[in-house]
């Protein structure tokens, strides 16, 4: 298919069985050449990449701050991640994880803000209930139409991304704005009751916990459960879940409010844990990220949460190369770089390349 | 070139892939101007042994003459180029494009798009010499099947192919556009052109061809002349054995009727009416046959039965109870079983493994909210030990299994639902010799275990073997209902022309 014509011939050759090392091996060895990739843009700037590699590993790993703060942004990667993933293995392709996390953020702060003197007992799960309905129905919105009239999710679910993060905005600048705030697009904060306890003197929140068992629950649902093989089969192929008599609208509408909701919940534990209120650009686009994460964890809620505390890193790794001069936007030119190369790497999984010399016979 | 050189001579082809040899030193010569067959069932390393010729597959070992010369193949164009053309049994051409955009398309030069005029003339008289007709102009998607072919073979022709290959072609055709192709090859024979046609069916290349290769087990088994041989031998050198083709058909004391359809019509997918008020009606113990050219409803007829298509009009009864508007689950759980025409994709999940595949209906069954999969997992290594099905592994995905495996462990989970009534639409198809015994031995036992089945088939002589009554489709309308001893396969043949029998009291 390529290659030099005159020495060598490359050809693609389909796989019968992929050996489980390949599975790992592809996301590895294509994170790796995205980092190679960006390191030539780095390199471009007269800086050394490895030396601003290391500035990143070592923000993001390299002390108890770092880490404690890594795992802090892999919250609401782990919730995002898990969500597109529910979605992804129904192969419905939610690209909508930034706007459901708002609304999710929406949902909490409503209730944070209008009941603020409710027992933390109550208040807590309640905004959890609150974010993922909200954020459910950002997510079952298109799911709607997707499932009644065949409009394509993927176009649906990003554009609301706009709409959500708008909706937002419209809020903390306007009606919900704190009148103390000294103009700043921030809502009052919560009351005590309704901010998520914290682990010792770090920012890591209840959240963590929250992340995890949805990994667990969303493992023994897609492992064990009718409801998860209905999905497995669905996303395999919608035929054969309409000829095993499945409710394939039924589920594409429970999957996408679930993913959304997953998603929700990350925006209740980002504004309960960390911001403390609700306020303008709460995600640093967290529900895109989420994409590729779940990407690179092959759909798998134990690989999400370990991918997300890896992506975490890259985060708090993004901040501590500012002070060098690069702008953290480095990590999100890393991000697509790193997407791009696991998705064209995908191929590797499928088949694999076998090369020969031309001139003799093998 | 001397006249008596062979066209292709494949020596020794070796291929493997991991875990299986698909060619096992294969030695292939095909003379000019002959039709050649190479037969053999499934899996016998037909189709590998032709991905080679046509530059797909490299082989391992082994050496290609082409008029003598020996050549490599890297790429498909590169045998393309050798005048080596091939006809897929999927067609591979661009649906929403026309006829001739279809055959401009592969072209070297293209240079013939600024004079479409002349190039839709150069294709017209391409048909002309070999006594078909296509419409340059016409849409692929708007042609029937059997036109497409004829597309595809216009196109192999246009890009200077002296050698053409075709992969089970009459498989989608009606016995009309099949005698037809075959006047066609036959033509093309006689103008010096080299004819390779992969088949299983033993009476079209009986009839059709000069010479016959067949392989077995990835081995060539030998080649004979058409004339010099007979079915029998033919049957011997591909199985290895004898197989016998009558099964003894036991009376059956019909019971009760199973299903009952009245008046039903319903839409396919192109939103015509692809089923006009039909009434028919299936006993228990009872084999009843649709026979009909493909495309005449059955497929439609099927779906409504079990629940996938809606009715339009009319009324359907399972066990005297109404079903008109069940769901699919009901259906199911009324006890239709369906065996669908696409097994691998809609009757089985092809990613999944075989333990998911066979719990595919019956995980609905069990109470509450969680699988239980050890349970799963016995249920089906029995099934698989009862019904023979070879699979390496039973948590390997099923489409590594061969054909005749994958319907068996499809009629596995449909026959252990333990069903009422079983819909099975051409469930011979493809299928090699041994595994269409099996599938015949198990609707036979489903009947004489007193099941109702209805039986979809596109080969007569698999209708008349069968079934207890023969019910004709034609355009969606019943064209009579007969029973195997008092009619021909001519009279049959007729009604699936369109014929309308005298209406008699079988209905």
């Amino acid at each position: 298919m390529m290659g030099c014509e005159w020495m060598w011939k490359i050809n693609f050759e389909k796989r019968s069985t992929t050996p489980r090392i390949v599975l790992f091996l592809v996301p590895l060895l294509s994170i790796i050449v995205g980092l190679v990739f960006v390191g030539f843009f780095i390199a471009g700037t007269g800086k050394s990449p490895l030396y601003i590699y290391g500035l990143m590993f070592e923000g993001a790993f390299g002390s108890a701050y770092g880490l404690s703060e890594t795992v802090v942004k892999s919250i609401p990667l782990i919730l995002t991640g898990l969500g597109v993933a529910l979605a992804f293995r129904m192969q419905l392709w939610n690209i909508g994880a930034e706007g459901q996390l708002y609304m999710g953020a929406f949902g909490a702060t409503w209730l944070a803000l209008n009941f603020p003197m409710w027992p933390a007992y109550l208040l807590l799960p309640g905004m959890l209930i609150m974010s993922f309905i909200t954020g459910g129905i950002w997510g079952l919105l298109p799911a709607i139409p997707r499932a009644y009239f065949k409009v394509n999710e993927t176009i649906t679910t990003l554009l609301l991304n706009y709409v959500g993060i708008l909706w937002v905005d419209y809020l903390v600048y306007g009606p919900w704005r704190d009148p103390k705030g000294f103009n700043f697009p921030i809502t009052a904060p919560f009351s005590e009751n309704a901010i998520l306890p914290i682990l010792g003197d770090s920012r890591i929140h209840a959240g963590l916990i929250v992340g995890i068992l949805a990994a667990v629950v969303l493992y023994i649902i897609l492992k064990y459960t009718k409801w998860g093989f209905e999905i497995r089969v669905s996303g395999e192929s919608g035929a054969a879940a309409h000829y095993a008599g499945m409710n394939y609208i039924r589920n594409i509408l429970l999957v996408m409010f679930v993913s959304g909701g997953l998603a929700g919940i990350a925006g209740m534990t980002e504004v309960s844990g960390i911001t403390q209120r609700l306020q303008h650009g709460i995600s640093p686009g967290y529900g895109y990220s989420a994409i590729i994460i779940a990407w690179l964890a092959r759909l798998n809620p134990w690989a999400v949460v370990l991918v997300s505390f890896l992506f975490g890193g890259l985060l708090v790794g993004g901040y501590s190369i500012q002070t060098s001069g690069f702008p953290a936007a480095t990590v999100a030119m890393l991000q697509g770089a790193i997407l791009f190369f696991v998705v064209g790497g995908e191929i590797f999984v499928g088949y694999r390349l076998t090369w020969r010399s031309k001139g003799g016979n093998q | 070139m001397s006249i008596h050189t062979p066209v292709v001579v494949m020596k020794n082809i070796t291929k493997t892939f991991p875990g299986t040899l698909a060619n096992d030193q294969v030695d292939l010569t095909i003379n000019r101007g002959e039709i050649h067959a190479l037969l053999g069932e499934n899996g016998a390393g037909k189709s590998t042994l032709m991905s080679v010729l046509t530059g797909l597959y490299r082989p391992d070992r082994g050496e290609i003459y082409i008029s003598g010369q020996p050549v490599e193949f890297y790429s498909p164009k590169d045998a393309v180029n050798q005048g080596i053309g091939m006809v897929h049994q999927h067609f591979k051409l661009v649906k929403t494009f026309t006829v001739a955009e279809n055959i401009l398309l592969g072209l070297q030069s293209g240079k013939e798009i600024y004079d479409l005029q002349e190039f839709k003339e150069k294709i017209q008289g391409f048909c002309q010499k070999y006594g078909f007709t296509v419409d340059p102009d016409a849409l692929v998607y708007q042609l029937s099947i059997g036109e497409q072919q004829r597309a595809e073979i216009v196109k192999a022709l246009f890009w200077g192919a002296e050698i053409l290959i075709l992969d089970e072609p009459t498989a989608v055709l009606t016995p009309q556009e099949a005698t037809e192709l075959y006047k066609t090859l036959r033509l093309m024979a006689g103008q010096g052109k080299s004819i390779i046609v992969i088949s299983h069916k033993l009476n079209e290349v009986m009839e059709n061809t000069d010479t016959i290769t067949v392989l077995r087990g990835g081995k060539a088994i030998g080649t004979v002349q058409t004339a010099n041989t007979n079915e029998k031998e033919l049957t011997r050198m591909m199985v290895g054995r004898y197989i016998l083709f009558n099964s003894s058909k036991k009376k059956i004391e019909p019971g009760t009727k199973v299903l009952a359809l009245h008046e039903v019509s319903c839409l396919g997918n192109r939103g015509q009416m692809a089923l006009k008020n039909i009434s028919l009606h299936i006993f228990n113990g009872e084999i009843l046959g649709i026979a009909g050219v493909a495309g005449n409803g059955q497929s439609e007829l099927a779906e409504v039965i079990a629940g996938l298509r809606p009715m339009e009009a009319g009324t359907k009864f399972i066990n005297g109870i109404d079903h008109t508007k069940s769901s699919v689950r009901n259906l199911i759980t009324a006890g239709v079983s369906y065996v669908p025409e696409d097994r691998l994709g809609t009757g089985l999940v092809p990613r999944l493994n075989a333990v998911d595949n066979f719990i595919l209906k019956s995980y609905q069954t069990t109470p509450g909210y969680f699988i239980n999969w050890a349970a799963a997992k016995e249920q089906t290594q029995a099934a698989v030990e009862k019904f023979q099905i070879k699979l390496a592994r039973l948590s390997n995905s099923v489409n590594m299994l061969s054909g005749g495996n994958l319907q068996k462990l499809l009629l596995a989970r449909e026959i252990s639902a333990d069903p009422r009534l079983i819909v099975a639409v051409y469930p011979m198809r493809g299928l090699d010799v041994g595994a269409m015994e099996v599938v015949r031995t198990l609707l036979m036992s489903q009947r004489e275990a007193g099941k109702g089945v209805l039986l979809i088939s596109e080969e007569l002589e698999e209708l008349f073997m069968l079934s207890d009554r023969i019910v004709v489709l034609h355009e969606g309308e019943v064209m009579g209902v007969v029973q195997p001893s008092d009619t021909t396969i001519e009279a049959v043949g007729m009604m699936m022309a369109g014929k309308r029998m005298l209406k008699d009291d079988g209905m």
